[in-house]
Formats: structure tokens, sequence, C-alpha cells
């Protein structure tokens, strides 16, 4: 068999230019230009990823006389349950502040008060950290700019498919199809970003319309299934992604604008049953419960406010992150003066953005794959949001430089190669067969049934065997183009993605996270799982997980705050 | 084995009298996240071709010429 791919070579290669990515790419390029450093997209950098048309706001900004980096630290091992690496979070908390200077000096806009200082709001249960970005549209444009300047050689329309390791254990490169062509490429790279954002497309939409999802629909895990083939370890997989969000569109609605403007998330009665927004597992299970009980469906309520706040509101929702939330409404006829907002539970995904599932990084971005970095949603670093990706980033970027300065390539196996790009072209080869959408369809509706929470063993464990079953069908994938071939390579990240999921879910019988991780046949939580489970591939090929100890704590939380995120349901005098 | 294809009603939409492909414009097959757009040869003008969208703008905010427009997805309206 003939050479079917090409082959080009980088130092340093980020893979996904969302938010994470072109941080990444020009801080390192700022920090050496004689490197060589190479940014691969899926989509165009232009547009891409989960801040496609602009953020309406910071969710963790730690500015100073508002928060400091300690009791961020704090919030955050609360508002996840414990299972935090400290010293991650501290290196997010330490940098916050930096980086949204850095962001100002670029151009992008955040809300300021009269005499220009920071205009942050309370959103969280403990401090304050939520900034307004009001005219945060353009944070792609100036991202954009900045990496023409530095000359970061950006590659669009290019799906990474693998990421190869060397003899030497080490980072080597990865294999991408041009998703207008299906022409392979290996990219030989000393050192390699992963900065590939949410599993979005996991769990089915109740719309049942495939790209209906919160994320952006372009993120369907390749991030998670590059590394887990590579033999990197991923980390909290089991804790989801789950979010309140208006129903059907499925954008959020969004509680951290409209909160600090009187705005709040209400029953069927247009009452108060959570005593704060800010999404956590525990926020989601009062949630779920509310929905579930006599008192459903939820809304988001603002009807009660003056003309001008709504208008402000509007204006904040109507133009950033998801601006066709506007002509949703109007296609129902919902009014914000005049009617509540329904809201609904989205469907299941994996994003360390949010919530915790991702791949294992420490303090300085490194997988356990040395040259081998991850940043933003992909990577393990809980509740990090947008700020967290651009810090993260940034941390990858640096420590890329610092790697691959000294050091000279790592060889790839040809076989790796031949064989990889042999698997990619596969379904091209078929005349006809299972298309991607049957494929996919049929799988996000398999993670609906067996995965959505509340968590059920034996389902889950049926769930494991359908996935198994559905792999035997992808034998017979067919993709009769470019464009298909890249939705079929996906289907396999989505199915990788789909069985994380339930390993990791399966191997944790207790529970935490309220919703994220709440088990049926282990309905409490156990100290003994006060520890992260890894999950990876093991010497055999099989998905396995194991038990890492929490780090010892830098800042212990004290006993109050523990239990503040246990008592989210507002007393009400039937509960007393 | 067997396939069909199944028509549906896409959600973007292309003014033909405004849209400038003919002259060379790319701009909202460039910045789709999904690649659902494609520049139809046989008449110049944008098509969507596959319906995977996120509702979520670039094609029509980018748009040199106003010729887009983007509808909620009939599934999700």
């Amino acid at each position: 068999m003939g050479m079917e791919y090409s082959e080009r070579e980088v130092d340093i290669l980020v893979v996904g230019g969302g938010t994470a990515g072109p941080m990444a790419a020009i801080r390192a390029k700022e920090t050496n230009p004689r490197l060589n450093v190479m940014l691969i997209e899926k989509a165009n950098v232009k547009r891409s990823g989960a801040i496609s048309m602009g953020m309406d706001g910071l969710n963790n900004a730690v500015i100073p006389g508002h928060a400091t980096p300690e009791q961020y630290v704090r919030e955050i091992t609360i508002a996840n349950d414990g299972i935090v690496n400290q010293q991650a979070i501290l290196a997010y908390a330490s940098n916050s502040f930096q980086m949204i200077q850095r962001l100002d000096k670029w151009g992008v806009k955040f809300e300021k008060d009269e005499t220009g200082e920071f205009a942050v709001k309370k959103v969280h249960h403990l401090g304050n950290y939520v900034l307004p970005m009001p005219e945060g549209h353009n944070v792609k444009k100036i991202l954009y700019r900045l990496l023409k300047k530095n000359r970061v050689d950006v590659t669009n329309r290019y799906k990474v498919t693998r990421v190869a390791v060397g003899k030497n254990h080490r980072v080597s490169g990865v294999m991408a199809v041009d998703t207008r062509t299906a022409e392979i490429v290996f990219i030989k790279a000393k050192s390699v970003i992963i900065c590939t954002g949410a599993a979005g497309r996991l769990g089915l939409p109740s719309s049942g319309y495939l790209f209906g999802t919160y994320e952006n629909p372009t993120n369907a895990g390749d991030g998670y299934a590059m590394a887990y083939h590579a033999g990197a370890e991923l980390s909290g997989i089991e804790c989801f992604q789950i979010n309140p969000l208006i129903k059907d569109y499925n954008g959020p609605a969004c509680a951290y604008v409209t909160g600090p403007l009187g705005g709040y998330t209400a029953n069927a009665h247009g009452e108060r049953f959570i005593e704060c927004d800010y999404w956590s597992g525990q926020m989601m299970l009062e949630f779920f419960r509310e929905l579930e009980g006599g008192n459903g469906p939820v809304f988001l309520k603002v009807n009660h406010l003056a003309e001008e706040t709504i208008s402000t509101i509007e204006n904040i929702l109507h133009t950033n992150e998801r601006p066709s939330r506007g002509r949703f409404h109007k296609g129902r006829g919902t009014n914000y003066r005049d009617d509540m907002i329904e809201m609904h539970i989205s469907e299941i995904g994996l994003c360390s953005g949010h919530s915790a599932s991702g791949i294992w990084v420490n303090e300085r971005a490194e997988t356990t794959i040395p040259g081998l970095y991850a940043a933003g949603d992909v990577a393990c670093v809980p509740h990090n949001y947008m700020l967290g990706a651009f810090v993260y980033g940034e941390i990858a970027g640096l420590e890329a430089v610092k790697y691959c300065e000294d050091m000279r390539g790592e060889e790839t196996d040809k076989e790796f190669m031949v064989r990889e790009s042999e698997r990619i072209l596969r379904p091209l080869k078929r005349k006809s067969g299972i298309t991607p959408y049957q494929a996919e369809y049929k799988i996000r509706r398999l993670v609906n049934d067996y995965l959505q929470p509340p968590k059920v063993t034996r389902k889950m464990e049926l769930g494991l065997r359908r996935f198994s079953e559905v792999r035997d069908d992808l034998e017979g994938l067919w993709a009769d183009g470019p464009h298909n071939l890249l939705r079929a390579m996906e289907v396999h990240d989505i199915l990788d993605c789909a069985e994380m999921a339930a390993v990791s879910s399966l191997y944790r019988t207790e529970s935490r996270w309220g919703l994220y991780h709440y088990r049926v046949d282990y309905p409490e939580k156990d100290d003994d799982w006060l520890c992260h489970v890894q999950l990876y591939k093991d010497g055999e090929g099989r998905m396995v997980c194991k038990k890492i100890p929490v780090e010892p704590y830098i800042f212990e939380p004290d006993a109050g705050e523990i239990q503040a995120y246990e008592r989210l349901r507002i007393v009400t005098k039937d509960m007393v | 084995m067997a396939t069909a294809s199944m028509s549906v009603k896409v959600p973007v939409s292309v003014d033909a009298d405004k849209c400038i492909a003919s002259k060379g414009c790319t701009v909202c097959v460039d910045v789709c996240p999904l690649d659902v757009l494609v520049i139809d040869m046989n008449n110049g003008v944008a098509l969507m071709q596959y319906d995977e969208c996120w509702y979520c703008t670039p094609c029509e905010v980018d748009c040199p010429t106003h010729a887009l427009t983007v509808d909620i997805p009939y599934l999700v309206k």
C-alpha cells in the first residue's frame, strides 16, 4: 500500500483554536518567536469554539478588593465536593487578575464603574467573582489579530484524530485529516497542547436535534478520545456536566447575567426555591427535584423587574454568546416583560469548565505524557470557565516553550501512521453503509437512556453492552465525502466518551456532586471516595479506572463553609 | 446495503439578489463552525448543504451584504 499521508514538522502544535488554544499559541510565540508554532483547528479560528460569538461575562474573576486566590480556592474546593487538586486551582486563581488586565489591555471590554474599576457582582454562594462583559462580542476578533501579529501558523479545517507517542513515551506529533479534501497529514511536533473543548455532543438534546446542544457542537469530545488513546490519564469523568437551560433552545438563560440585576430561578408558582444560582451539582439536584416534583416546571423570572433593567438584560443576552436567544423567544411569543422563561435540564456532557471531567493536568498544565499539555474545558481543572481556559492556555503555552527549547523531536513509528491513515479512510472506501448521522443519533439516544442521572448500576451496565454492539456496527460506517468523513471520525470520539462516562460512573460506588453523580444504588456520599478517579487505557487496551488520593489541601475550608453547598434549598415553613 | 436520502427544511436562508458569492465572496462558508455552507457553483449563491446548525449566527453577522438569515431549526423552535 502506498503512502496515503504527507508529513510536516513544527515545534509546538496547539490543537483547537477556540479559547485556550489561541492564548497558548500567542503566549508561546510572544515568549520565543523563533519557535514554529502551529494552531490547528477543526472549524475556522475566526469563529470557533465556545466563544464563537463572544461571552457575556467572567464567572470566576479573582480581583483584588473583591476576592483573594485563597478564598476562591476554598469556594471551588467546596463547590466540587472536596475533589480538587488545590495546587491547580491556585495556579488559576493567582493568575486570574493579570489575565484580566492582559485581556483589558488587548481591547476586550469588561464592565467598569464610574471610577474605572471593574464592576464585580455576586453570584457564587460565598465570594464575589462575576464580572459582566456587556460588550464581550469581540473576543475572537482580538485573539485572531494577535495570532496574525505574532505569526502563528493558523491551519483551519483539519480534524486531529490521534496523538502519537514515541518510543521514549514522549509525545511525537498528531495525525490529522483535511475536512474538505480528506487529505491526511502527520504533523511531527516536540510538544502538543490539547485545547479541544468539551464533549458537547454526548447526550441527545430533548428536541432531538443533534446539533441543538448546549456546547458548540463542533466540540464532540475529540480531545478526550485522543488523550485516552495516547495513554494519558483522565479524571473526574463521572462528574458530568448538566446545566439549567432555556428549554428546547438549550442555551443559558442566563442566571449569571440576570441574577445581579434581580432575576432568579423560580418554580411554577413564581417562587424562589434555591438560594444561589451558581451552577453546581448540588444546585442541579434541587433543580431536578423541583422539575420532577409537583412544583415544576422551572422558570427564569425577570418579569417583576423595571423596563430599564429588562432592556439591559435583553441587550446583553441577545448580542453575546448565544445571540439567537432573542429570535427564539420571539418565535414563541415570549416577552421578558410579561412571561417567565421555561427552563429545563440539559443533556449530559463532559466539560471541566463547568464541572470537572477532563484530561488530568497539574498546575503546569502537564498531562501524564511528557510533552503533552491540555487546557480549557478539556483539562481537569474544575469550574474553570472561560477565564480559566485563558489562564491555563497561557500556562500550557509557556511550559511547552520551556519543554521544547532544549530537546529534539521524538520519532514516530511508521506503522502507527499507516494504521491510522487506513482507519481514517475506511468509511470513504465503502460504497454504502450506516451513515454518521444514524450512528451518532443512536449512540446519543443510548446515552440518554442509560447514563442520564439519576444513575442506575444495571442501566449503566446495559448501556456499556449497547455501546459495544454499536462499536461493532461502526465497522460498517460509510462516508460519501470529506464532510461526512469528519462526522464519521467524530462518531468514534462520541462513542469513546460515552464508554468513559459509563465506566467511570460505575467505578465510583457512592453519590457525589449532587445530580452530576447521583447513584440511586449508592445514594450517600462516602468518605472512602474522597479521591480522584483516574481513567486510562491499560497495557491490554482495556478501559480501566484507579483511585488516587486528593493532594493535601493548601487551604482547609472551614466547617461552616463545607456545608454551604449542601444547603441550597430555601427553607420553607413546611420543611421545618 | 441500500440507503435513502431525506429532505428537511434548513434554518439558513440566502437572499440570492444580495449574495455576492459569484464575485468570489466566501465569508459565510469560511466562518461557519460546523462547515454546513457551500457555494452553489451553478448559480453563484451560498447554500446550506447540511442540516447541522447551532443557530450561532456568525454567517449572518459577518456577511458583508446582509444576504443570510438564520432561523431557529424547526425541531428546536
